[in-house]
Formats: structure tokens, sequence, C-alpha cells
């Protein structure tokens, strides 16, 4: 039967009788998904960064280190001497806490940002320090609770926390980083309100999105603020070795053990495909974590903590995060150069000293996320500040990151920003005037 | 029907629209090959037009998305080449991608579409917003959808209740296009009906009826399955969808199309089916309407694609 034939059958017997319709069921699921599920959906912004990912386009906006730049025959002597004289031991399970070696070895990471009582008994290996992040939710965040952070924050934080159901509440920064005096207004509030107020997530050090690290007499007062109002600080510090002014930044941890949760990762300075962080927890609620990590995970991965864990044995790592940190501030450099050229009046950005992120501001009136489209068209692309917020601010900022591409590009692409941002700023004064509506 | 040898998907691009096409240049590769149709898929880069002239494909079938898949540059590129293609020639994919030009030639067909406003960006700037917008409001009321005026997967599009939105709802739209089609919001049911024509003349699916769950069936909808519920056919009565039809093979016939189009309508509260906008590279994703309308009429997917593919394979070439 030719399609013709079919379709005409199909028609006649509309003609003849009212033809029954059928709901076309794409997902049978719908009306069973638990509320904290209400918001993955497909989004636009996602769609755009499809197009990002294409060569032509310069893209300031995933925070990917280049891995290129490892030396890829050491990783794979490591891997390969750890399959043939430890194999049976990296393929098999292993403990929900982690590898005991590996933990070691992170007690002396941490030791390299001031933290010097930590015990391999008190970290907890996990899937990068996001998944840290989504059991410490899980083990403290009921519906409802509050979690309170910088505003801005991490993107990926927010997810989190709202997959958990919690309340997120902004507290902002200045140049120093989160402000005390508006932390403690808040808490205060949120007293008032009857709020039940858990944690307080930082990115105390080179934040994402910021790019801002907070002085240490705020981390004092921010964790004196804390522990009076019994909200657990939870540190998460993914950047903290890539201080591009020497030194590494005393981590808040270092100077209150009892106040505060560390996170740490090895995504940034070795690479972020082993997927290997870890959280630093006084032991109660290491215990906790541990359970939380047993029924998401049962065991680790053995494979990749015993490949980081001989790595850090046998490879000459702190060379190579001194690399790193040279090669990520010759980029910073070039970003701000090129944003100093290239930045009409009016709009301003962080000066980070070290990290990945440059947080840019632009002009009121301007919309970050609806000039994306504009950008990607320019072969330019960033992340629309209002998605490091969880009630709709950020409009008009963005989050530009330098530390994939390399100089040159990074100049071309700031270049063609600027372009973008005067555009913008042309349209917003075509529409700054709205119609009278007497 | 010849032997159908190597068909080439394009998909992909630099078009917001990228990953949708990703979605249905997979799926249509996948369909092909299931049926032992030897069927690749390649993005389209610099690197496209040296493989093109390298080995070229027996028949090209394009599912890009938006601008250059969509506007006719894909297939004018495709015509330099001699490449026999699946789908409209540049010329009508010009036509039908401009959404005001492709209301008013299906207007002068004497189908319904809903009135609208074209204008430019420098428009706005040239002569000011503020009357224009106090002047757009009063000649369309509200509400009205704001749309780029090319573009697809309601990319930049927004409804908009309150003449205090509009700027807003144009600044979004400039972001995807450098003109933009305001359109009076019509109050009624969404439907979609494709077009099909294998070589024996083209006939139209049965209507697919679009209903988001929540608010405006905009990309979230589009694209989060079941974020969206479909009807086939339509839940509209006989002659209405009868109706609905014959709409969409004028537009198909209007607009000079060729091998499969699919047209979005609005079926509004007297049962007049107003033309809202004609699609040359349907969308081919699990959530899209044109292989719903295959589905509803008992067709296969697979074998309809195919049977596309052997039917442009077939003809000759448009010049030379």
């Amino acid at each position: 039967m030719t399609i013709v034939a079919l379709v005409a059958a199909w028609c006649a017997a509309g003609r003849v009788r009212q033809v029954v319709s059928r709901s076309v069921t794409l997902d049978r699921w719908r009306d069973r998904y638990a509320q904290r599920a209400q918001g993955m959906i497909a989004s636009e912004v996602r769609a755009l960064f499809a197009v990002a990912s294409r060569p032509e386009i310069v893209s300031l906006a995933g925070g990917m280190p280049p891995v290129d730049v490892l030396p890829l025959d050491a990783v794979a002597a490591t891997v390969s001497e750890l399959v043939l004289s430890r194999g049976a031991v990296a393929l098999q399970y292993g403990s929900a806490q982690g590898d005991p070696g590996l933990r070691a070895r992170i007690c002396a990471v941490m030791a390299m940002e001031g933290i010097a009582d930590a015990h391999p008994d008190n970290v907890v290996v996990t899937a990068g320090s996001q998944q840290a992040l989504d059991l410490l939710t899980r083990v403290f965040i009921d519906p409802g609770d509050v979690v309170v952070t910088e505003g801005p924050t991490y993107v990926t934080a927010i997810n989190t926390f709202a997959a958990y159901q919690a309340r997120i509440v902004h507290v902002p920064m200045d140049g120093d980083g989160l402000s005390p005096a508006a932390l403690a207004e808040t808490l205060s509030r949120l007293a008032a309100e009857g709020a039940r107020v858990k944690l307080l997530y930082t990115v105390p050090t080179f934040q994402n999105p910021g790019g801002i690290t907070l002085t240490p007499s705020r981390r004092a007062e921010v964790v004196e603020l804390c522990r009076r109002a019994g909200v657990l600080v939870v540190e998460d510090n993914p950047y903290g070795l890539l201080s591009f002014t020497g030194e590494p930044v005393r981590a808040m941890r270092a100077d209150a053990p009892d106040e505060v949760v560390y996170l740490g990762s090895f995504s940034k300075t070795l690479a972020p495909g082993l997927r290997v962080g870890w959280a630093l927890a006084p032991p109660a609620v290491t215990a906790r974590l541990v359970l939380a990590a047993e029924s998401a995970i049962l065991s680790q991965s053995m494979f990749t903590q015993l490949a980081v864990e001989r790595y850090l044995a046998t490879q000459p790592w702190a060379e190579q995060v001194k690399a790193f940190r040279e090669m990520y501030r010759e980029r910073r450099d070039a970003m701000l150069d090129a944003l100093d050229e290239a930045m009409p009046p009016g709009v301003t950005w962080t000066r980070p000293d070290g990290g990945f992120f440059v947080w840019l501001t632009l002009p009121d009136g301007v919309n970050t996320k609806a000039m994306l489209p504009r950008a990607i068209a320019a072969r330019v692309a960033y992340v629309p500040g209002i998605g490091f917020y969880a009630d709709g601010s950020g409009g008009t900022s963005v989050r530009l990151s330098y530390c994939y591409p390399p100089p040159e590009r990074i100049r071309e692409g700031v270049g063609r920003l600027g372009k973008v941002v005067r555009d913008e700023l042309a349209l917003r004064d075509t529409f700054a005037s709205r119609p009278s509506r007497r | 029907m010849t032997d159908l040898g190597r068909v080439l998907i394009l998909a992909g691009g630099l078009s917001p629209e990228r990953e949708v096409s990703l979605h249905s240049g997979g799926r249509l590769r996948d369909a092909l090959t299931r049926i032992g149709i030897e069927a690749d898929l390649a993005d389209v880069d610099a690197a496209t037009l040296p493989a093109l002239a390298a080995d070229p494909p027996d028949v090209v079938f394009p599912v890009l998305h938006g601008t250059s898949g969509e506007d006719g540059t894909i297939r004018e590129v495709l015509d330099l080449y001699d490449l026999p293609y699946v789908g409209a020639l540049p010329p009508a994919c010009r036509m039908a991608f401009d959404k005001a030009t492709a209301k008013a030639a299906i207007r002068a067909a004497g189908v319904a579409t809903p009135a609208a406003v074209t204008l430019p960006r420098e428009a706005f700037h040239d002569l000011g917003a503020a009357p224009l917008i106090e002047r757009i409001v009063a000649r369309l009321g509200l509400p009205v959808v704001v749309k780029p005026r090319a573009g697809g997967s309601a990319f930049g599009v927004t409804r908009v209740e309150e003449a205090g939105g509009l700027a807003e709802a144009l600044m979004s739209c400039f972001g995807y296009h450098d003109s933009a089609l305001i359109e009076q919001a019509i109050a009624g049911v969404e439907i979609a009906v494709g077009v099909l024509d294998t070589g024996e003349g083209p006939v139209a699916l049965p209507a697919v009826e679009i209903e988001p769950t929540a608010g405006a069936y905009d990309y979230a909808a589009r694209y989060t399955a079941g974020a969206t519920s479909f009807f086939t056919p339509a839940r509209l009565h006989n002659d209405v969808l009868r109706a609905a039809a014959q709409t969409a093979l004028t537009a198909h016939r209007v607009l000079g199309l060729r091998d499969l189009s699919r047209t979005d309508m609005i079926v509004d509260e007297d049962g007049v089916a107003q033309f809202l906008e004609v699609n040359v590279a349907p969308g081919m994703t699990d959530t899209s309407t044109w292989p719903m309308g295959l589905r509803a009429a008992g067709l296969d997917f697979a074998v309809v694609c195919r049977d596309l593919a052997a039917y442009a394979s077939d003809r000759p070439a448009p010049r030379g």
C-alpha cells in the first residue's frame, strides 16, 4: 500500500465517523515525579551552550581545566603500574569512606592550606567535591530548611540544595567577600522568622563565580557568627591552591575544626575526569557522611582513588600545580587587559588573585540572559549571572572564565564580547523610555 | 524506484537549535540504519564541503533547524555540488522561513492568519520605541505574541499580556533576529499538521494537538518529555480537521514546498484554523509533532524517510 493510499484510508475513516483521538504519551510517569524533580526540565540556556562547544566559538563559559597540558605519559605509566601491581585491589569494591592511603595523602594536601590537624579518619572521599556537597545536604537538610550562601554562588550548589528542597538565602559580597554585617542581619532576621538555618555554604577563596576572596579577618567573623547561630559552615575550596600571588590562602577550616566542613577536590589540581574529591568533617558528621555515602554508592571507585594516590606518590604533583598556577595567571592577565581595552564605560568586573573566574557587571537595564544568543551569534559565550542566584537576581552580570582558552583566544573572545555589550547598551537605550500607560 | 544508496544526514550547525537538530538527525540515522539503509550523520562545519566533494552521498537529508538550515542556505550549497536532497528548493525555503512573507502569501491564498506587525530593530531605534509600541498595542490589542521574524523552537518568543511587557519581549526577541513579528495572540487549540509527498502528490497527516501542561508551548514545554500533552488526531470536529489539513496543503503548495513540511496553526473559538508558520525541516526528535502525525496515520517513520530519500535521489538535478 502506498503512503497516499494509507493516508487516504485514514482520512476516509474520518469521513465516515469521528476518529477517536489518542493521547500520545511521551512520559507515562509524568504525574509520578517527586516534587524535588519538578524543576528538572529542558532549558534554552543549555541549548545555547550546545552551540558554545563548537570550536568557532570562544567559550568563556565553562570552568573546565585544560587537561591536555598534563604529562599524559606519566599518567599512563602510573595507571599501568597500578593495574599490573595492584590490579586486584583497584578493580575490587572498596569502602564508602575511601581508601585510607589516599585519605592520608589528602591530609597532606590540606596541610598546604594551613590545616595541620586533619586526620584520615575524618576524611570521606567522594566523586568530586560535588558529591560531598550532595551527601552533606542529604544529611542536614529537610525540605524548607535554610541554606545561606553568598550571592552570587556556585550554580550547581544551588541545584543540589534545590534538589533537597532547601530554601536558599543569599548574603551579598563586596570586594572583601561575604559581608559579615549582612550575614549577621540575615541570620537574625531568619531567627526572628523561626526559620531553621542549617548551613552556610561558602566558596571563600577565589570564589566561583565572583573571583573574590574572603579576607582573613572576615573569615573569623563569619565563623563566629555561624557558631553563635548554630549554623554549620561548608567551606568549598576547589581553587585554594591556585593562588597567583604565591602563598596558598589559609583555609577557614584551619582555625575552626568544629565549625567547618571542608570540601576539597583534585578536579582543578589534577583532572576532573577522575572524579576524586573529599570532605573533611568533625568526627560525628563524618560518621553520618560515610553512612550516606554507603547508601548512595556503596563504595567509591577504587580504581580512580588508587590512581590519584599513586600519582601523588610517584609524580611531581606540586610542580604540576605550580605550572597550572602560572598558566592561569597568564590567562587571568590576558582577560583583565582585554577587558580594560574592550569594555565600554559603566561596565565593572572583579580582579581575581587566583582560581578561574571574573564576574562582570553591566549597567542597569541590560539582561545578560537575553544577550546570550547575540553573543553566540558573535561567536563568544559566557554564563548569564542569573544562574548564580536562587532568587532571580544577577540579571545584569555574567561569569567569565579564563581557565580553558589560551591567551590569544581570550583576547579575541573578550573583544567580541565588548562589541556585543556596546550593541546591548544601544538596544537598552532604544527601549529605555517605556510607553505611557495612561 | 532505484536502489537507495548512501544517505547523508546534515544536522547540528551553529544555530541555537543545534541540539534539537542533532537529536533529529540521530533519530533519523538510527531509523534508516535499522531498515538497512546506509546512513551517515554529519555536523555542518568547515570540514563539510571537502567531505561532500571527496565522497558525495547519493542523497542528502538536511535536518538542520534554524537559520542556514531552513532559510535556503544549505540547499543552495547542495545545489552548487549538484547533490540531490530531501526538501524544498532554496527560494521556497526563503519564503517559508520568513514568517512575515509566509503569512502574506498564505493570506493572499485566502487562509486566515492572525493580524501582525513586522518591524526591524532599527525602526524602534530610529523612530522611538515608545510611540511605536503604543501604536502597535492600539492596532493589535493585547495579548500579543512577539516572535523573531525567522527561527524555531520558540527561541526568543514571548507572550505579552500587558503593554509594559512589550519592550522586554522585543529586546529578548532581537537576541535571535533583527526583526520582530508581533502577532495577535489567538485563544484556541494549537495544532501541527504535517505534509508528506513521496512522489504521488502531497498528503496531509493527521493533525497533532498540542496542549502544554502549564503555560505556553515554550522551549521547556517542547523538549521536556511529558511537559506537553499531545493528541492525535486533534480533539476537533471532522470538518475542522479537514479544513486544517487543507490549510497545511495550501501552505505547502502556495509556498512551493517539496517532500515534507509542517504547518503550525491555532484553531480559534469559531473553529477556524489560523495559520501561524510553516517549517521546511520539521523537528524529528522524540517530542516532535511531525513523526507523531506519521504514527497516527499508521506510517512507519523509517519507511517514510527512506521513501523521501529515494524519491529525492531519483529526482533529476534542478540545474545544469
